[in-house]
């Protein structure tokens, strides 16, 4: 089976942090190498030659206290371009997912406008569609399309992330075997129902992980946006280090984006392990 | 009950998959309340022809008729004749991230739009009848291999189906867990249930069955009465299949 088969992660990380033989000696063992490896990493960077001047450009302890406030505030509009584009994607990817697995040739048109859709967006860089779209629907001057930067930057993450994320539920659509189908048409259920109720929840399930990966993507890309123009935590972190001459702000930022991110990976952790124990606890597969 | 007393109908039914032809005309004419068990090698055409009659295969040649009912014409509406009709697979097909209770009460609250409380008081009367009522809170991985079938023969009979179609229910089984799905079996056919069986179980074919086909390179080559098919077959064909089962040890 697919993904969704993958054994409780959380526990796995765990047992890889006591390493995964079990028993007090192995996790004497993993921590004496994880000390001997970090310091090791530390004596080299600690002892270069340009690490004063490094610390001082980049672990500035002022700066970064001076700094934090204004870019964890503009980092906020990353949180909000993140969670908006996300609700989109979500359900716009589905719907891609599904017009690409209609059945019959009367549905080849659509079938083939999604199939031109991923092709295109996943083909064509995440900056340049932000550029093409956010410079150029306002320059139409047309009244009734929204001028705001923030706008296209969001519907420019949309476009180009549905396509992957409609790639990763067609996946777990197709890893759903047809006999499931079968069993849910021959009680009566639409084509609809079918999907709704008995197809697109397993597959959902199955394909958590990987789109949990493409949402840690799409937090990171929400910078990509301040090339249009809003000021969020990459563009306020780039204003900072102009104005003090000095790299820490961009710290800062990178510690704000890791902040977000592995809570994220831990839930999906949660997520599956919960539904494992659902479907499974107890018995042995 | 149908106007003329016939509960399914099949009249000349001819399949292929590509190049294989599977059914070359199959007739077959069950009357309300009979018990018609299919037998015949594997790849005899018993599962095609269960899965033509529930129109999970749309069939190439023939006419179907359910109560009466030309259920193969262009424009009927497929979901409402699958609702009559109970198909249970051999291998369960349960949907394994609902509990007991959902996969039950699914069809009946989607399809049929009972209210929730009320699906679930006929599926967990059901599951009573059936000795399951202390699953209804389990997924189906968690069950053993009998209690899923007999949870997905419940699923189909909270359809109210007036037919049921069984393909090779007890196949997927351990011998030891077979018992428990036949007796169900039997529970519904002293019911009065309409059923189409393809089964290997030979013994219990001629227990419960009110006709036995032979089915043989997609032909029904052989029909009767179990005891007639089973004492004194008259096909050389089917002799020669009743031959090997014996051998095999399963009558």
């Amino acid at each position: 089976m697919s993904v969704g088969a993958d054994p409780g992660r959380g526990s796995r990380i765990l047992a890889d942090l006591k390493g995964s033989g079990g028993g007090q000696s192995s996790v004497w063992i993993a921590l004496a190498s994880t000390l001997v490896l970090v310091g090791l990493v530390a004596f080299v960077v600690l002892t270069s030659s340009g690490w004063p001047a490094v610390k001082e450009a980049f672990f500035n302890r002022d700066i970064f206290f001076d700094s934090m406030p204004e870019i964890a505030h503009a980092f906020l509009l990353n949180i909000r371009i993140f969670l908006i584009a996300e609700v989109f994607i979500l359900v716009f990817a589905l719907l891609i997912a599904i017009l690409r697995g209609l059945p019959g040739p009367v549905f080849f048109p659509i079938r083939g406008l999604a199939v031109i859709y991923t092709d295109l967006f996943r083909g064509v860089p995440t900056i340049l569609v932000i550029y093409i779209l956010g410079f150029g629907a306002p320059a139409l001057q047309l009244s009734w399309v929204p001028v705001s930067p923030l706008f296209w930057g969001i519907v420019a993450l949309v476009l180009v992330y549905s396509a992957y994320v409609a790639e990763v539920y067609r996946a777990g659509i197709e890893s759903v075997h047809t006999s499931q189908e079968a069993a849910a048409r021959s009680l009566g259920l639409s084509r609809v129902k079918t999907l709704r109720f008995v197809i697109v929840p397993q597959a959902v399930r199955r394909v958590i992980p990987p789109l949990l990966n493409d949402f840690i993507g799409l937090t990171k890309d929400t910078a990509l946006v301040a090339l249009i123009g809003p000021i969020e935590a990459f563009r306020q972190s780039q204003i900072d280090v102009a104005a003090t001459f000095n790299y820490t702000p961009y710290v800062c930022t990178a510690l704000l984006f890791i902040l977000l991110t592995i809570p994220l990976a831990r839930l999906t952790d949660w997520l599956i392990g919960r539904e494992r124990k659902r479907q499974l606890a107890g018995s042995a597969r | 009950m149908s106007e003329n007393g016939r509960a399914l109908q099949l009249e000349e039914i001819r399949k292929s998959f590509g190049e294989n032809e599977v059914l070359k005309g199959v007739d077959l004419d069950v009357g309300e309340h009979e018990v018609f068990c299919l037998i015949g090698a594997s790849g005899s055409g018993k599962s095609t022809l269960l899965r033509c009659v529930n129109l999970l295969e749309t069939i190439d040649a023939g006419r179907i008729l359910l109560q009466g009912e030309e259920i193969t014409r262009r424009d009927v509406d497929v979901n409402r004749v699958r609702r009559g009709i109970g198909i249970v697979f051999q291998a369960y097909n349960l949907f394994p991230h609902m509990s007991v209770l959902g996969n039950v009460t699914l069809a009946p609250r989607k399809v049929l739009h009972r209210p929730k409380v009320e699906a679930e008081a006929e599926a967990i009367a059901l599951l009573e009848r059936f000795g399951l009522a202390d699953k209804r809170d389990e997924y189906p991985d968690r069950l053993s291999g009998g209690q899923q079938q007999r949870v997905a023969i419940v699923r189909a009979l909270a359809m109210s189906p007036e037919l049921m179609l069984l393909d090779e229910v007890t196949s997927a089984l351990d011998p030891e867990l077979v018992a428990e799905v036949l007796s169900v079996i039997r529970e519904l056919a002293e019911g009065g249930m309409t059923m189409l069986i393809a089964t290997h179980e030979m013994s219990f074919a001629r227990d419960i069955a009110t006709q036995v086909c032979f089915l043989d390179a997609g032909r029904i080559l052989e029909q009767g009465p179990p005891d007639q098919i089973f004492i004194e077959p008259r096909e050389p064909r089917t002799k020669q299949f009743l031959e090997r089962i014996v051998e095999a040890g399963r009558l």
